[in-house]
């Protein structure tokens, strides 16, 4: 069975807001019943003050699909239409405590359901973008569906890529034959066989403005240089993610230190480590040096008052600095 | 009160006297099977007596076809792997839609390979055309793997009958029979079959201890090579423990298989009965009248199997469901959808299985406990109205995306 929180037993036990609502003036149906979960959410939202005055829901599903219901109402209950809709799946689930892997689509048809319904209230029509495939990647949640996107819109080879681009596979690398078989199956239809020894492309989902140059230039960099190309790097992966409801920013640098403080959903986060692993090896790729990188909240007391542009100026890791290896 | 184990198919617990067979093989008689001093001669004595408690539940006519494995899973991965080595021209495999995944999956991989998989489809009772066996059976075919029992209803396939038809067209017959053995009589020299995988912890032996039967003179590749134990058909160190544990649960199997025909088939019928008399829309799905004696599967229409399972848990009873929440994938069993079941009853199916340890007492909480849980779930479902399914359900609640 699912390792589910006492909070998520405890919505699906005692489930609040149940039925259907007296007085609504939206409703959202989404889910599919071919893969077993559907919600009806309905709202009465005050048309002078736009809050929403009250929700239930109705729930053909499991049990955290149960529980995102019923947290998604108490949230959004007292809310103004317009907060509501910032309501992301990540709040439905940090709501609960957390979600497996496996159920955080649940709390993505509930922000779905909200969507759906506020469309209703405001007689709209509210279009379904989500489509959802089989779970491949169980460490950071991604299904088929959007690997195959990933692979289609950027022309990607390899399993390294296919991780570097959604990080699907940089876990326990146990779902890399799953990768591997997607990739033969969109390769093919552009009619390119999968070559499991092809070298992953270039990691960056946008090439660096300075990467073309600095492949070029073997010179060692100079102090200013060199810790640009390291913001270029952690700026790159910031987008991925932002898509999580995380972030991260370069604090220092030292030496071959690199301290990154990891901000929103990253902070805490289990997989905040396999993060700093990915952007760790970017690093290094990019830099073609020995880069580790630390959490700044790591980062020894005598160093935190610093910024990075004044841990430039003191020259500390000048001297110290190995040369790039090729 | 205890909690109430109705979850047999999935596991069982092991007889206490399997576990006391067992204790002196890990302590005391610790030795090789194959050393010639005597810390390894009992043990090699004690493996040929269960060999021989596992040749008789079987009605195998030697012992010598009694190979012994590490699970189910392995022995049928043996049996399937060992024909298309000994039939290297026959690209052709015949198996059935509603398989165990130790075949499927095997199966499916082998598609990818270049080898030609026929799955026999099921009606919506989980019955085999025999006239669609027919047409597929031909001299191309390396193997025929079809289950002795499904896993999910109970359903029983004619395997005897199928075993005859492979062998008249020179075609070796296997089946999955992890879910029938010690459950439905089995006289295997009586039959035609080639290989029979059988694994211990669904008779109340241990997990990690399986068989293949493999009848004298079929022609055989071993997976594993290595050491001559098992005459060379599995190499690897005897799990003597194990062996010792399976053999004395196959002779207690045998004791109790008239036990298990009538009270236990007694006991399923009552909970079954109990069941459907004071729940509306729901039903039993696979073929009630050809059906393991243990296992009830019904199918609860408007609500989710993984939500009834969970208020069950809370009520201390252990049984498992064909939703798709229960096995982390998108689709409902797909046994159940072999059979056609539409996804508003699929999703919703529950199976009760038993044992030769679960008393009338404990039927008659489950009888109690379930009415209460379907209500109080279906009052959540879209689908449901005030005291029935909403009319037209489908049409009522569409959701956005299908």
């Amino acid at each position: 069975m699912w390792e589910y929180s006492e909070k998520v037993k405890e919505h699906f036990y005692q489930p609040r807001n149940v039925g259907v609502l007296e007085g609504a003036n939206g409703v959202g149906d989404v889910g599919s019943i071919s893969c077993g979960d559907a919600l009806r959410l309905s709202i009465k939202v005050n048309p002078d003050s736009e809050i929403i005055e009250n929700a239930s829901f109705q729930t053909f599903g499991c049990g955290s699909a149960i529980a995102s219901s019923s947290a998604l109402t108490e949230i959004i209950k007292g809310m103004t239409v317009e907060d509501a809709l910032k309501v992301t799946n990540q709040d439905i689930a940090d709501y609960l405590d957390g979600l497996p892997p496996e159920k955080m689509h649940c709390s993505v048809m509930g922000r779905e359901a909200l969507q759906a319904a506020v469309a209703n209230y405001r007689g709209v029509e509210w279009k379904d973008d989500h489509e959802e495939g089989a779970l491949v990647c169980k460490c950071f949640a991604v299904d088929a569906v959007m690997i195959e996107e990933t692979i289609r819109v950027n022309g990607l080879r390899s399993v390294q890529d296919v991780t570097n681009y959604t990080k699907a596979g940089g876990g326990c690398c146990a779902c890399h034959e799953g990768i591997e078989e997607i990739l033969v199956k969109v390769l093919a239809e552009q009619g390119i066989a999968f070559d499991p020894e092809a070298a992953a492309k270039a990691a960056e989902p946008e090439p660096l403005p300075i990467a073309a140059s600095a492949k070029a230039a073997k010179a060692p960099l100079t102090l200013v240089q060199r810790i640009r190309r390291i913001e270029a790097v952690i700026e790159s992966i910031r987008p991925n993610l932002r898509m999580d409801g995380g972030d991260a920013e370069l604090v220092d640098v030292d030496g071959n230190t690199v301290y990154v403080k990891m901000t929103g959903a990253c902070s805490g986060c289990s997989m905040a480590a396999m993060t700093i692993g990915g952007s760790q090896q970017r690093l290094m790729e990019d830099l073609g040096e020995f880069i580790k990188v630390i959490p700044a909240d790591k980062m020894p007391a005598a160093r935190e008052p610093r910024t990075a542009a004044a841990a430039g100026a003191y020259g500390g890791f000048g001297a110290r600095r190995i040369p790039p290896t090729f | 009160m205890s909690d109430i184990y109705l979850d047999n198919n999935a596991t069982t617990a092991c007889d206490p006297k399997v576990v006391e067979a067992m204790l002196p093989y890990f302590l005391e008689q610790f030795g090789n099977p194959s050393s010639i001093h005597s810390f390894g001669s009992g043990v090699g004595r004690a493996v040929s007596k269960a060999r021989k408690q596992v040749q008789e539940l079987l009605g195998a006519e030697h012992d010598s076809e009694i190979i012994f494995t590490s699970c189910g899973t392995e022995s049928d991965n043996t049996a399937i792997l060992s024909a298309l080595k000994c039939f290297p021209n026959r690209k052709e495999i015949i198996t059935t839609t509603v398989e165990h995944p130790a075949i499927l999956a095997l199966c499916a991989q082998l598609e990818k390979e270049g080898y030609t998989i026929h799955r026999l489809k099921v009606d919506g009772k989980g019955r085999l055309d025999l006239e669609e066996y027919r047409k597929v059976l031909t001299p191309e075919v390396a193997i025929v793997s079809v289950m002795w029992a499904n896993n999910e209803t109970g359903t029983l396939f004619p395997v005897e009958e199928m075993a005859e038809m492979a062998h008249a067209v020179g075609v070796q017959f296997h089946t999955d029979a992890v879910q029938a053995v010690g459950k439905v009589p089995i006289d295997l020299k009586s039959t035609k079959i080639d290989m029979l995988s059988v694994s211990g912890h669904k008779l109340h032996a241990p997990k990690g201890i399986g068989v293949l039967y493999l009848r004298r003179g079929v022609r055989f590749r071993p997976l594993l090579r290595g050491g001559h134990q098992e005459r060379g058909r599995r190499a690897g160190t005897e799990n003597a423990a194990s062996v010792v544990g399976l053999g004395k649960a196959c002779e207690l199997a045998l004791e109790h298989i008239e036990f298990e025909n009538v009270q236990v088939k007694a006991l399923r019928d009552r909970l079954e009965q109990g069941i459907l008399s004071q729940v509306p829309h729901c039903f039993v799905t696979g073929d009630p009248v050809n059906r393991l004696p243990n296992t009830a599967n019904i199918a609860f229409e408007y609500i989710e199997g993984e939500a009834i399972l969970m208020l069950l848990n809370k009520k201390g009873i252990a049984a498992s469901s064909g939703s798709a929440c229960t096995s982390g994938s998108l689709e409902p069993s797909h046994v159940m959808r072999a059979m056609d079941i539409p996804y508003t009853a699929a999703h919703g199916t529950i199976r009760f299985s038993l044992s030769r340890y679960n008393t009338q007492a404990e039927i008659d909480r489950v009888i109690e406990a379930v009415p209460p849980i379907v209500a109080q779930l279906r009052k959540l479902s879209p689908y449901w109205g005030e005291d029935g399914p909403v009319a037209a359900p489908e049409k009522a609640f569409a959701p956005v995306y299908a």
